[in-house]
């Protein structure tokens, strides 16, 4: 079949893989055959697979055009609330694949491993000193792996205590991940409702812990972007009745150097090195969540642990009361290394000022847009804020509309539809690496769709219209699930 | 700071538009009892020339590259990496922008997930693959979770020789889960003893790793046959999935799951990780599966194009109910493995894998000839058990002194394998390289 050459502008047109190539084309260069064909019992030996066969010339237009679909941090301002979308230094990356790193076997004598072991060695004492807690692993490969290791040392805590609780408290301003993470751990999620001001109530806690309980997961600062500002009396109320509480990190990109996790009576806290330390996404992974804990949790955490021995860096699985392994190894190292990489490229007054600067940009913009956008909770925010589509409802325009039109104006849209405790909820978290013009673009973009709204609503409800593609029909794709090709 | 544009006049000018004074008014909500007594105790910050060289430094620590040398695998396998993959997978477009939520601006991220889910299906001879978990153990663990979902069943079988962090991972994962876990015993050839299924009953799924942890190639239609008469799925798993270039698939062989690790489809070693966990199953159990879904559709002028779909399964829409906690995946290194799959293409990667199993016969023959005994002779890929003659780990710690890694020591994860080694040989490894290595186990014997 022939496909008539296209392209919108610069953007290509391109066919799928294997739409592409003619068969004796081949990208890579095999290393030379220097021993003889080994025989090998025939009724082993499978067909050979069905690859498609391209040049390396097909390959680098293939995914360059690809890529030029997509749309980065680098490409423009990226506010997805809850995900902390900021720069990512380049310098990280050249870091993570040093040679030393990047074509390190995980099965080395640790006498080889030395470098990248006193790397992450250093960087659970560097997180050690950002949070208050006590005690860190590395080894959770994303957000809600880490709550799953919460979770489990939650369990394993309260079992070696001769309990068996069931329950685990969660409010309806933590992260979506929470309850499926609680109950793959066998725990019963039980809500709790934050107040009119968006946050949770000492009495709401209270009306609900109890010794069959194993705890809160809290999400701080949470999802409509407020600091729990009674989590210390909350706190005390869960460790009252015997319960723990886990802290989702998620959002600790509003308090570094200005909140002490532990003071304020958390447990166990999982942080997303993907988010706050700046590593990329990768457009859904991988990222990092390592788990910090108080000293109390610190006999569960996943073996292996990184220790350190007269001098030499080791990895020990002597921890009987360990939750286990939870990675094949030792956790993403090549997240970790760009995480390390920039704490110390910012030190403590660098992370301080990413804080305040993400909480100014955040405030800003919701002062500004607050007039165009139905707010809420209309109260100081820390580093993100939500909106509503309350305003634009009248004309039939949703959130997912005024999101699909952003892109037309360059912009990614924020979060949609979360948290759940607002209805039409648009979620903005510019972070602290958007400079001020940056910000006053978006929020003039914000408001001329807020002015379409009223006089052409058509136009929103058909965006996006300067892309490549129109809006795509969700609903097609999951009734008729077209998988591969 | 040069990553933070602020200058103080606007940060004036930010605080005066909102009618605040000071930046400390912004954070009054926080109680003065959660706040640190100090700053963090932190070095730096430090210039991008002093941080470059504290890293080259760390790098440079490593027993990495010459003249260092390894023969290790048991879970990642160093193989050759083009240079133009890691050249595109730099690309920005791909690397900063988040999971691809908002299809219209993310339809690079989803044709090459879709690409890969086509590619790794076709691989592994299976009907539908996700677009990735973490890494294969935890691929592994969720393998059998469904199982548990499908069946009903209160137990899952386990294979000894899968690897052994796999198994401590399944351990963690199934435990809360309330599945009851077996573990079976290897046979004198390396391969898995089937004979304790028989006895088995309530069984929701069996666990393979072929090649399994000692290299061994597992008879996965025989356990197929096996599943199918207890109703049980066939899970199969493994850690080196160029295996599949030259061995028969598992999805031929009957698997309901296979899945593993990614890693060899060009994605560097990285120290273990990142990682990718490949998640293969038939179109059946699609709803039951665990993770994100790349689908094709249209948009609203009938141009093709691809979104997240099933998204019903998922955590943030079905959340306790929902198949799995998985957001944030491997999506940026299952981009790099269909890049790795086309650059190859089928005869391609015929070749290498061909390749891979012949240096490893040409070591195995040549280590045999000096007197070390090969005690598994099931068929073996890039790996097999090797005991060194006398006691092996002098043989070993003499290679180690020579900068040589001759292998896996075994005896940490079966005491009776003292002495054994898990030897490994990839395309990487040249005719030279292999004489040499074994002309100085030969010299320590």
């Amino acid at each position: 079949m022939t496909q008539k050459p296209s392209a919108f502008g610069m953007i290509q047109e391109e066919r799928l893989l294997w739409e592409k190539g003619k068969a004796g084309r081949c990208a890579f260069s095999m290393p030379q055959r220097d021993v003889e064909r080994a025989e090998m019992d025939s009724a082993l030996m499978g067909d050979i697979p069905d690859l498609p066969e391209l040049s390396e010339v097909d390959l680098v237009r293939h995914y360059t055009r690809l890529s030029q679909w997509n749309f980065g941090v680098d490409t423009g301002m990226y506010p997805l609330g809850s995900c902390t979308m900021k720069y990512n230094p380049k310098l990280h990356d050249r870091c993570a694949g040093l040679p030393g790193f990047a074509g390190a076997h995980p099965l080395l004598p640790v006498q080889w491993a030395q470098g990248v072991l006193q790397l992450m060695f250093r960087l659970e004492r560097l997180l050690v000193a950002i949070t208050g807690m006590d005690a860190v692993s590395l080894q959770p490969a994303a957000g809600a792996q880490g709550e799953l290791v919460g979770m489990l040392m939650m369990q394993a805590y309260h079992r070696d205590r001769g309990e068996n609780r069931t329950a685990i408290l969660v409010p309806d301003t933590a992260h979506g991940t929470n309850p499926a993470s609680a109950t793959l751990c066998g725990f019963k999620p039980v809500g709790v409702k934050s107040n009119a001001a968006g946050i949770l109530t000492p009495q709401a806690v209270a009306g609900v812990m109890d010794e069959q309980t194993a705890g809160i997961m809290v999400t701080n600062p949470n999802t409509l972007g407020f600091f729990e500002e009674h989590i210390q009396e909350i706190c005390h109320i869960v460790h009252q009745k015997g319960g723990l509480v886990y802290c989702d990190g998620a959002n600790l990109n509003a308090v570094m150097g200005v909140v002490d996790m532990a003071k304020s009576g958390v447990d166990v806290l999982h942080l997303n090195l993907h988010k706050t330390f700046s590593s990329p996404h990768g457009g859904g992974g991988p990222g990092a969540g390592p788990v910090c804990v108080k000293q109390t949790l610190e006999p569960f955490l996943p073996i292996p642990r990184i220790i350190k021995e007269k001098g030499q860096y080791d990895l020990s699985e002597k921890y009987p009361r360990s939750v286990g392994r939870i990675h094949a190894f030792y956790g993403n190292v090549g997240v970790m290394i760009r995480a390390y990489a920039y704490i110390l490229s910012m030190g403590a007054q660098g992370l301080n000022r990413a804080s305040r600067m993400a909480v100014l940009n955040a405030n800003y913009i919701k002062e500004q847009l607050k007039a165009y956008f139905h707010l809420p909770y209309d109260r100081p925010c820390m580093h993100e804020c939500v909106f509503s589509d309350q305003y634009q409802r009248p004309r039939k325009v949703t959130t997912l509309d005024m999101a699909k039109r952003l892109m037309d104006y360059g912009f990614h849209p924020p979060t949609v539809y979360f948290p759940l405790v607002v209805n039409g909820a648009i979620m903005v978290e510019p972070t602290e690496t958007e400079s001020k013009e940056e910000l006053d673009h978006f929020i003039a973009a914000c408001q001329a769709i807020a002015k379409e709204a009223e006089t052409d609503p058509d136009l929103l409800l058909k965006a996006p219209h300067q892309l490549k593609l129109r809006r795509l029909d969700e609903t097609l794709a999951a009734r008729k699930p077209c998988l591969t090709g | 700071m040069r990553y933070l544009p602020h200058t103080d006049e606007e940060i004036a000018a930010m605080l005066e538009s909102m009618g605040a004074e000071r930046l400390e008014d912004l954070f009054a909500a926080i109680p003065e009892a959660c706040r640190p007594d100090d700053p963090p105790d932190i070095p730096g910050p430090l210039t991008e020339w002093d941080l470059r060289a504290h890293m080259d430094q760390a790098s440079g620590r490593m027993g990495v590259g010459a003249p260092y040398g390894a023969y290790l695998g048991g879970g990642r396998y160093d193989h050759y990496i083009p240079a133009f993959i890691p050249a595109l997978l730099s690309r920005s477009e791909f690397t900063t922008a988040y999971t691809p939520y908002q299809a219209e601006i993310s339809q690079g991220t989803l044709q090459g997930i879709y690409e890969f889910q086509t590619l790794i299906s076709r691989f592994l001879g299976m009907e539908v693959a996700n677009a990735s978990l973490y890494d294969g153990a935890s691929a592994l663990a969720e393998g059998l979770l469904m199982a548990h979902r499908i069946t009903r069943g209160k137990r899952v079988a386990l294979s000894g020789v899968i690897h052994p962090h796999y198994r401590q991972v399944v351990r963690s994962y199934l435990r809360p889960a309330g599945v009851e876990m077996t573990e079976l015993p290897w046979q004198a050839d390396g391969r898995t003893d089937l004979d304790g299924l028989n006895q088995m009953d309530d069984l929701a799924g069996v666990a393979i790793q072929s090649p399994n942890f000692f290299g061994c190639i597992e008879d996965l239609k025989l356990i197929s046959a096996i599943c199918s008469e207890k109703e049980a799925l066939l899970v199969t798993c493994f850690t080196e999935p160029l295996a599949y270039g030259l061995f028969t698939s598992p999805g031929s062989q009957g698997a309901h799951v296979a899945c593993g690790e990614g890693q060899s489809l060009g994605i560097p070693m990285g120290y273990g990780g990142p990682g990718l966990g490949l998640f293969t199953t038939r179109r059946g159990y699609v709803r039951q599966m665990p993770g994100r879904l790349v689908g094709k559709t249209s948009d609203t002028q009938g141009k093709q194009g691809f979104v997240l779909t099933l998204a019903t399964r998922e955590q943030h829409i079905r959340r306790e109910k929902a198949t799995s906690n998985i957001c944030t995946n491997s999506s940026l290194c299952a981009l790099n493995a269909a890049m790795y799959m086309a650059a190859l293409g089928g005869p391609g990667i015929r070749e290498l894998a061909q390749l891979n199993h012949d240096k490893a016969a040409y070591l195995k023959a040549g280590l045999r000839e000096i007197g070390c005994s090969i005690p598994f002779d099931a068929p073996t890929f890039n790996e097999f058990v090797v005991a060194f003659p006398g006691a092996g780990e002098e043989v070993y710690g003499r290679l180690l002194e020579k900068r040589v890694v001759a292998g896996l020591p075994l005896a940490p994860y079966a005491p009776d394998l003292k002495g054994h080694y898990l030897m490994c040989v990839t395309e990487t490894k040249s005719k030279s390289d292999i004489d040499q290595l074994i002309a100085q186990v030969g010299e320590t014997v």
